[in-house]
């Protein structure tokens, strides 16, 4: 029997080109992609990776709780990114196998995600934590977490989330980044509830070759089972997409003394 | 086929729990023109404890005033601040929803336009278009630029903060409808906030000037040794001196001091602090960049930033060439120790 208040947390995690990548928009027959997307590297979303390392930390200090991985891309890119993240923490992964980028419709991504958990077999409802990053680095809208969290009734929300504690009770204390570097500080009464994370505070977890077996016994033929997924426009319509092209003239200063430079600084500082 | 619009801008206060936002006014403006140039009814609805006294910053716009008020909104909370937006949506029968992209509206914004049947976009930079509305938004963390446009209504737009002046019209009274709103079990408590500095606030985004201390303010400097703590000092020294706001690369909010404990390397600084691909894009009028270095991917944290100066030693780093309008090839521990001498001398 599992723990009175263990948790069933489901994060959901996009793939994104890798940041290093040169990324260049082109027009496709619907809508703008990037150019070589298949081809580019992949990886993990930064702030849902952060979402998927404080849920196993969260999961493991919490006795009989589960981690639930449902990532929305490419079968293939799913299937090479997951060998890494696989090894970084335990989880069962629920691949979607659907387009990749950020030119996507938030709407019609949060539609198949709410319908990817709802069917979860084992999953409770009333222990569920739902885990994301609070922005993607592709589409970066920071609303599809929000409207999953809608579709599936969780009225308890919250995001820029550096931290979470809970309680003995179930209850649990909540950090969201608000502004002027400040957190807000909630009590919620308890799970369901949507956490959209921020950085939070961990460190990207090392490889960990036996979680990597263990994940990946699940893995592949959850892959192979993979639902495929169309996603709707709901009329969402691409006027232009393209690179800033702002490219600013700069004086190099090479030979200027530290006195000299400080003057310029303050006297540039000072002007209106 | 162009109809009829109507427009609510989604507003709330601020602390005082009586003054709307900057950035609610901000988006009054946005408002305010959309409505002129489309012809289109506008409506203001107005969230937060006394929403009668915020009004009337906002009357002379000559919109339609609407509000939700009382202590179940003096607190930013989703079920409530969910339920209030939209009921202000509702009674204002809007098609076009905009609001600021304040951590309050962000948080509920998508779920309100979920429960009308609409539909949101966020991070707004531009508000375009005659017969039909055309908006710019960033993709890929501020790389890629791409004007958009939806025939789906309601339509939620979310403007981000600086992009419009705010609403400066003649205070006057005003006449506000109150809005009634059937609130669920509230489960959430907010119990306050919490600055994650130890000592002085070093994120200030009305500042002029935002400060950005790379990595290389931890490296080895010419004697060999690293200077953590005198980094440290000359950095906040400034940012007092100054009033700058404080933003690093990740590379410096990621590192951790000796010892292996999670302690940052610089104690003051942490992820909020962290401008970039994974960090803010704040706006600032002008930008001094010191001991970064990196290509464009790096780079994005200077979008939207006017002014911008470097100091570094690499002359070409792809931080600054292109990117800045002056870098100062030099070693900033020098640099910044005069600056803040002649800041100190004219403070006295």
């Amino acid at each position: 029997m599992s723990d009175p208040i263990a948790l069933h947390i489901v994060v959901c995690a996009g793939i994104v080109p890798d940041p290093l990548q040169t990324l260049e928009p082109v027009s496709g027959p619907t809508g703008p992609g990037l150019k070589n997307e298949m081809v580019l590297p992949a990886v993990l979303d930064p702030w849902a990776g952060c979402a998927l390392y404080e849920a196993a930390r969260l999961a493991a200090s919490v006795a009989g709780s589960k981690v639930w991985l449902v990532s929305l891309g490419p079968k293939a890119k799913l299937q090479q990114v997951m060998m890494t993240v696989g090894q970084k923490a335990a989880f069962e992964l629920v691949p979607i196998d659907g387009p990749i980028g950020g030119f996507t419709d938030a709407h019609a991504t949060a539609a198949a995600l709410a319908e990817a958990i709802a069917a979860l077999p084992g999953l409770d409802r009333e222990r569920l934590l739902l885990f994301g990053g609070w922005e993607s680095a592709t589409r970066g809208a920071g609303v599809t977490l929000q409207l999953v969290g809608e579709r599936l009734g969780i009225a308890d929300q919250f995001q820029g989330v550096d931290q979470i504690a809970v309680r003995e009770d179930g209850s649990f204390e909540v950090l969201e980044r608000v502004e002027g570097g400040k957190h807000q500080v909630s009590v919620c009464a308890g799970a369901p509830a949507v956490l959209g994370w921020a950085t939070g505070n961990l460190a990207e977890p090392r490889n960990n070759p036996q979680t990597g077996m263990q994940n990946m016994r699940s893995m592949m033929p959850a892959l192979q089972k993979a639902k495929a997924v169309k996603l709707e426009a709901n009329g969402l319509r691409y006027v232009s997409a393209s690179l800033p092209k702002q490219q600013r003239e700069t004086r190099v200063e090479k030979n200027m003394a530290p006195d000299a430079i400080a003057c310029e600084l303050v006297e540039w500082m000072a002007a209106e | 086929m162009s109809t009829m619009e109507t427009i609510l801008v989604l507003t709330h206060v601020d602390d005082s729990g009586a003054a709307l936002t900057k950035a609610s006014l901000e988006t009054v403006t946005a408002g305010v023109e959309l409505s002129q140039r489309m012809g289109a009814t506008l409506a203001i609805g107005i969230l937060g404890r006394d929403a009668q006294a915020a009004a009337s910053a906002v009357a002379a716009a000559g919109a339609r005033l609407l509000a939700v008020e009382g202590e179940a909104f003096v607190q930013a909370r989703y079920a409530s601040d969910a339920a209030g937006c939209e009921a202000l949506c509702r009674a204002a029968g809007a098609s076009i929803v905009l609001a600021p992209g304040s951590a309050r509206l962000v948080r509920v914004a998508a779920g309100v336009a979920h429960r009308l049947g609409g539909f949101i976009d966020t991070h707004i930079t531009a508000i375009a278009g005659a017969g039909s509305i055309e908006v710019t938004r960033w993709f890929y963390r501020q790389r890629v630029e791409a004007v958009i446009s939806r025939d789906a209504r309601p339509w939620f737009l979310l403007l981000d903060a600086g992009t419009h002046a705010a609403y400066a019209g003649e205070p006057a009274a005003a006449q506000v409808e109150a809005v009634a709103v059937a609130l669920p079990p509230l489960r959430t408590v907010v119990e306050g906030f919490r600055s994650p500095m130890l000592d002085a606030q070093t994120i200030r985004p009305d500042a002029r000037l935002l400060f950005v201390a790379g990595a290389g303010w931890t490296k080895k400097q010419p004697d060999g040794q690293t200077h953590v703590a005198k980094a440290g000092e000359e950095i906040l020294a400034f940012l007092r001196l100054s009033g700058a706001s404080l933003g690093s690369s990740k590379s410096l909010a990621d590192q951790k001091a000796e010892g292996g404990d999670e302690q940052p390397v610089l104690p003051f600084l942490t992820h909020l602090n962290q401008i970039g691909q994974t960090g803010s894009t704040p706006r600032h009028a002008k930008g001094l960049s010191t001991c970064c270095h990196g290509e464009e991917p790096h780079a994005v944290g200077w979008r939207f930033i006017g002014e911008r100066r470097a100091i570094s030693l690499d002359a070409n780093c792809g931080w600054t060439r292109g990117k800045a309008d002056v870098v100062y090839v030099a070693d900033a521990f020098e640099v910044m120790a005069r600056v803040n001498a002649l800041l100190e001398a004219r403070t006295a």
